[in-house]
């Protein structure tokens, strides 16, 4: 199992209940949807993932790490085995998409050699290699996302937590995004993304995680959005 | 940590500031006036020092021998009052130099007075010029001298005179400036500390998003921290070196201008050889230690992610 999850609770210090008594365990290879209302407690459930949030009660593991648990120096190690996409693509915007990408390795201490050849094989694989000294300025919504991406996969994590990665995305730079990250599954790498993007789901299914109020109310391989909007 | 990786710390902390040109700029301009006012006062205060010290080094003891007393007994006295260890030197004037001296102080007005006298006929003693290695020490000195005489049968000494009241009074104001000086020094340098490592902080403070994403992707927190930690200190020490630069230059030049003016009035300003690596190293040593201290106090802040 790449997370599991056994009775996890999260209250944030102002009281809110973010997760009440989640079980779930997600295995290698599996490609998941997050699906609920806004506030219904996605974003905890991945921030957990990837040691941003630590659980008030249960037990997390992701890729055997006890992350409850984790010791403040060992944090960097666990998220260099996750790779983590958002919305806002979160790019350093000084740097150009080479070199964006390249941080992801320098921060690992890879040889020089090595994160030259990689870096420009992930942009070769979302197809920004001619574009590899842009500034992320320069760069399109779509464009930047296939960045963020590339970044996110440079060190080949077993597990990939996208947070609503089309949500400032035109449809069709949206099925770009998407064909990418099932290719990228297909390679074998875990992804868990939380989306409120009812035509992807209901086209391109996969096990559906349905989120309300904290609890998992749905859990459904090949499922359905399941919402009106 | 990899020789590569430490090539590559340096080569982001310099980057860096070229990337984030206008934070550098604001960081670097606080650091120049800051340390710019403060060399200002440093240099200020060094000079008081130094003209405090020569109004007190010319401070000294006129002993009057007693008009009848036997060129033996002189040189005795001499050899007694040259061998007290606080004593630096004693100097012998004659009548014959002290009535030229004393025309020479009454000036034109005063030469009408002492019309008449002269070699054959002059009322004057002979006396001795005393300095004093330490000029606070003259009052303990003169009575020393005081006392050689009185311990005399022959009673040598007339009087021993050195301004008492005066020269204490002198002594005490000289300290308050310096002290006052040194105080102003101080409490520049505190107020410059605290601007400079603001203005750090607020250029930091705009990059806590970058810092997040290095923590996302894994970076540990001395990988973070190493660039900033260079940064830091490339910022002061191009700040703190264009300071000292130009005010250095700019001191040499008051010097060399006001050389003459200042001469007359019997002021001689430092020398640039005497202040400028005292000042230099001051200004470049604190303005590093502040860009260092300021940026890894605010990269703290925000690697708790």
């Amino acid at each position: 199992m790449v997370i599991e999850m056994h009775d996890i609770w999260k209250t944030y210090a102002d009281g809110t209940h973010a997760l009440k008594g989640v079980s779930v365990l997600i295995d290698r290879n599996e490609f998941v949807y997050l699906v609920g209302p806004s506030g219904a407690g996605k974003s905890t459930f991945m921030k957990l993932i990837y040691r941003e949030e630590v659980p008030t009660k249960g037990q997390l593991s992701v890729n055997g790490f006890n992350i409850g648990k984790l010791k403040q120096r060992k944090i960097p190690f666990v998220r260099r085995n996750i790779g983590v996409i958002f919305q806002d693509f979160r790019l350093l915007p000084k740097l150009s998409a080479y070199e964006n990408i390249a941080f992801a390795m320098e921060v690992i201490e890879a040889p020089r050699r090595l994160i030259r050849k990689r870096t420009m094989e992930v942009l070769d694989l979302v197809g920004l290699k001619a574009k590899h000294a842009s500034l992320p300025s320069q760069l399109s919504g779509g464009e930047q996302q296939r960045v963020a991406i590339a970044r996110a996969i440079v060190n080949n994590p077993s597990v990939i937590v996208a947070d609503e990665p089309t949500g400032n995305l035109d449809p069709e730079t949206s099925w770009g995004i998407m064909n990418l990250l099932e290719e990228i599954n297909f390679r074998g790498t875990t992804i868990v993304m939380a989306t409120h993007n009812k035509e992807i789901v209901n086209s391109l299914r996969k096990r559906v995680i349905a989120i309300e109020n904290g609890v998992i109310v749905r859990d459904q391989a090949r499922g359905e959005y399941g919402y009106e909007i | 940590m990899r020789f590569s990786t430490i090539l590559r710390h340096i080569r982001e902390g310099a980057l860096n500031i070229v990337r984030n040109g206008w934070m550098s700029f604001a960081s670097i301009s606080s650091i120049f006036i800051s340390l710019f006012i403060l060399g200002v006062f440093m240099l200020l205060a060094l000079n008081i020092n130094n003209l405090t010290k020569q109004i007190e080094s010319q401070v000294q003891i006129r002993v009057f021998l007693s008009l009848n007393i036997e060129q033996a007994k002189k040189d005795e006295l001499l050899n007694q009052i040259g061998n007290l260890p606080e004593v630096s030197k004693v100097t012998p004037v004659s009548k014959e130099e002290g009535l030229e001296m004393l025309r020479e102080n009454l000036g034109k007005d005063g030469a009408t007075l002492l019309e008449g006298y002269d070699k054959e006929n002059n009322p004057l003693p002979d006396s001795l010029t005393v300095e004093v290695a330490d000029p606070e020490q003259i009052g303990f000195v003169a009575k020393k001298i005081k006392a050689i005489g009185d311990n005399d049968a022959t009673a040598p000494i007339m009087s021993v005179k050195y301004g008492q009241g005066a020269v204490e009074t002198m002594f005490k104001v000289t300290k308050a400036v310096r002290n006052v000086g040194l105080v102003i020094v101080l409490g520049l340098a505190l107020t410059a500390m605290f601007l400079i490592s603001n203005t750090i902080k607020m250029t930091i403070f705009a990059r806590r998003r970058e810092i997040g994403i290095m923590k996302l992707v894994g970076a540990t927190n001395y990988f973070i921290r190493w660039p900033f930690f260079i940064e830091g200190a490339l910022i002061g020490l191009i700040g703190s070196g264009i300071t000292a630069a130009v005010l250095l230059f700019g001191y040499s030049r008051l010097v060399a201008v006001s050389q003459f003016e200042l001469g007359l009035m019997m002021i001689k300003l430092v020398t640039l050889q005497e202040s400028g690596l005292l000042v230099g190293s001051l200004l470049i040593g604190l303005g590093t230690a502040i860009g260092i201290w300021g940026s890894t106090i605010s990269v703290r802040k925000y690697l708790k992610v």
